[in-house]
């Protein structure tokens, strides 16, 4: 699961732009590739956008969807109106199916229907606030859904608070500022996440500053990658 | 059914049957009757005449405007309810239906036992019918509205007491052929051909209505279908009014509609469970697939919830499982070892959810040749197939609004890059931004005021990146200042 992930500030760090000064030894030097936390299997992932305005979890998830099966992507009604529909020209080549639900109870059914179908890649499901419906039951249906039919869920929840779950991986993903354009300093370079493990089955809880390699440009982002840092780099 | 009018207006009063009433249309020249009660019919009106005519015989005659268009309506209903006895029904006229009963009577106990179940049960629902069945569609035509009877291979002797106007020809020609003492169809067949060609020529074509009568000529229906559509029939014995009888009917249904899609090599793409009301009006819950099949248990899971929605009110007494799209389907094991394939699981998916959110909630993406990011993602329902198209390589956002939301921006005068910009009561700084990328509008399809737009893709002190563009330029002559737009957001 997404080996092309790495680090550009190391572990506990909440600063993309300087290397932890006392990091402990044997932690991951920023720069490195560095394996995602991951569930021994798929399951249910519990993902909080910073802000219903930032998309950043976007990046952070399709970085880690597999795409040789369609992909099941359910939305609730209010989560479109608030932070927009998937825009499949930005997705990349995948093939989809996506789901308008009216409510999150169609959300959650849509999703567990999804679940069942071993002909997807992964669900991935859009809920807004803090619906009556998901309860710590509807999350650990899905989770159990998800590791009997070995289908990796999203649940990504949109201006919501983390109240209790039954999701293996809680993540709450922020934007960071973006790696240095190598082509235009000025304009933004490749995403970067501030990405924050908060609950996790089999894996201690952390903050990261991570960055996904581009695909077209297998570029690795730099150390302490600043904009200045990463052109230096490409020129030495 | 001859007096569909009256009895159809009858239904819904409180006038009693013996009242004197007509039911009237607007004519050119004041009111016509257009239908009469039975009690009105033996006090001298009748239809076709003027109200005033009539009135001027009995001035009691009670006048109440008809309705053809509900009772176009009604026959509508009917003809769909009569697709009991038959798959293939045709409205016929105003007051007609006409059914294709070709290897059907066996099933209702043979033409005399069909004849009287259509009689009993259109007498139920309080309308009157006369029903005749005949070789030719021409001679049931003539027969049911003449002489009602079940007719074999002997057309011509049954049709030949009838009067010529049983021919369905025009009312001119019917006068015409009159006043030659021509009266009966009898006399007609007794005219050498050659005689009666060369007199009536053209439209009015006397020779060819007594060949589609007597059949010497053929006359297709226009329902008829290649091929029957695959069909499961089951009749109640008794009507049944608890709201689980679809359900259960379906239940019934379903092996012997999959044993026919087994035996023609089918997979039904839509299907639709027809519930037979006593009062003849249908219910009918319909669903799609998005690959053929014939799967008991998928399409049984399918329907079950429409089935149970389909509301009894006065009782159903026959239920029909038809699927009026199929698709070739052979018999195909997937593997040895029982285990779905990703596809058929996929399709199954689909099919369900469709079922449940509507086809416009189950979507997959079908790119349309555009520039404009709004056009050039097309959804389109995830039960149809999608094609292939090239897209302009430019960077997209992974999330786009449904409609552009207008912002704030403080930027350079009059083409630079913004500074920063208030969406939705909060404000960005803009930190980083790239631009513009510039889409003129589709002249070919917008209207000549269309403006051009300038996209940036900005980045906000916090990392966040969004997609804004600015509409127009200062003195494009296509309206005032720029205006600037959030479209989409960066993942």
């Amino acid at each position: 699961m997404a080996e092309g992930l790495s680090l550009v500030a190391g572990d506990e760090s909440r600063a993309a732009y300087s290397p932890a000064p006392g990091a402990a030894p044997g932690a991951p030097l920023p720069g490195a590739r560095w394996p995602l936390p991951a569930p021994p299997g798929p399951t249910l992932s519990e993902l909080f956008a910073a802000s219903p305005r930032d998309a950043g979890w976007v990046g952070f998830l399709l970085a880690q969807a597999k795409r040789s099966k369609p992909l099941l992507w359910v939305q609730e009604r209010m989560a479109i109106l608030e932070s927009g529909r998937i825009y499949p020209p930005g997705l990349g080549s995948m093939e989809l199916i996506h789901v308008e639900a009216r409510d999150a109870r169609a959300a959650l059914w849509a999703m567990e229907e999804g679940l069942r179908c071993s002909g997807l890649s992964g669900v991935i499901g859009e809920l807004w606030g803090d619906p009556q419906v998901l309860d710590f039951t509807a999350t650990r249906r899905l989770a159990v859904a998800a590791e009997r039919s070995h289908v990796p869920c999203w649940l990504v929840r949109l201006g919501g608070t983390a109240n209790l779950s039954g999701a293996r991986m809680r993540w709450r993903i922020a934007s960071g500022p973006s790696i240095a354009n190598p082509f235009d300093t000025r304009a933004p370079g490749a995403s970067a996440w501030d990405a924050e493990l908060f609950r996790a089955r089999g894996a201690p809880p952390g903050h990261w500053a991570i960055a996904h390699e581009a695909d077209s440009f297998h570029l690795v982002a730099a150390p302490g990658g600043g904009a200045l840092g990463e052109v230096e780099r490409l020129r030495a | 059914m001859p007096h569909l009018a009256v009895e159809r207006w009858a239904r819904s009063s409180d006038f009693g049957p013996d009242d004197p009433i007509v039911l009237t249309v607007e004519g050119t020249h004041g009111l016509l009757i257009h239908a009469v009660t039975k009690a009105a019919a033996e006090r001298g009106a009748r239809a076709g005449a003027r109200l005033t005519d009539a009135r001027a015989l009995d001035p009691s005659l009670v006048a109440v405007p008809a309705d053809p268009q509900g009772d176009a309506a009604l026959v509508q209903r009917l003809a769909r309810w009569a697709g009991r006895w038959s798959p293939l029904v045709e409205m016929d006229g105003e007051d007609g239906l006409r059914l294709d009963v070709t290897g059907v009577a066996h099933l209702f106990g043979g033409e005399p036992g069909l004849v009287r179940d259509i009689r009993h049960r259109f007498a139920k629902t309080g309308l009157t019918s006369r029903v005749a069945v005949a070789p030719t569609a021409a001679a049931a035509w003539a027969l049911s509205r003449h002489a009602p009877c079940i007719c074999g291979p002997e057309v011509a002797a049954r049709v030949a007491p009838l009067h010529v106007s049983a021919l369905q020809l025009d009312p001119g020609i019917v006068r015409t052929l009159e006043r030659l003492g021509l009266k009966t169809v009898a006399a007609l067949i007794g005219v050498p051909r050659l005689a009666l060609a060369r007199r009536f020529r053209g439209a009015e074509d006397v020779v060819e209505a007594l060949d589609r009568a007597l059949g010497r000529k053929p006359e297709p229906l226009t329902a008829i279908g290649t091929d029957p559509p695959p069909r499961a029939l089951l009749k109640l014995e008794e009507p049944a009014t608890h709201p689980e009888a679809a359900s259960q009917a379906l239940e019934r249904l379903i092996p012997a509609f999959v044993r026919e899609l087994e035996d023609r090599r089918l997979g039904a793409r839509r299907l639709s469970l027809t519930g037979y009301r006593v009062d003849g009006s249908v219910a009918v819950a319909s669903v799609a697939t998005a690959i053929p099949s014939r799967e008991p248990r998928h399409l049984q899971r399918l329907l079950a919830d429409k089935a149970a929605t389909l509301n009894p009110e006065f009782g159903f007494d026959a239920f029909a499982l038809s699927a009026e799209w199929t698709e070739d389907l052979g018999a195909a094991q997937e593997s040895l070892v029982e285990e779905p394939s990703g596809t058929r699981e996929l399709a199954r998916l689909v099919d369900r959810l469709t079922v449940k959110l509507g086809p416009r909630a189950v979507q997959r993406p079908q790119a349309v040749e555009s520039y404009l990011p709004e056009r050039a993602s097309g959804w389109i329902s995830a039960l149809a197939k999608t094609e292939p198209v090239a897209l302009p390589s430019a960077q997209r956002p992974q999330r786009l609004l449904d409609r552009p939301e207008a912002i704030d921006v403080i930027y350079a005068t009059p083409e630079g890059m913004p500074r920063r910009f208030m969406w939705r009561r909060a404000i960005h700084d803009i930190a980083r931004v790239e631009g513009p990328e510039r889409i003129a509008p589709e002249w070919w399809r917008q209207p000549s005021s269309a403006r051009l737009r300038d996209y940036y893709r900005v980045e906000d002190a916090d990392g966040r990146r969004y997609w804004i563009y600015r509409e127009g330029l200062i003195g494009d002559g296509r309206g005032g200042l720029p205006a600037w737009f959030i479209h989409g957001l960066f993942g």
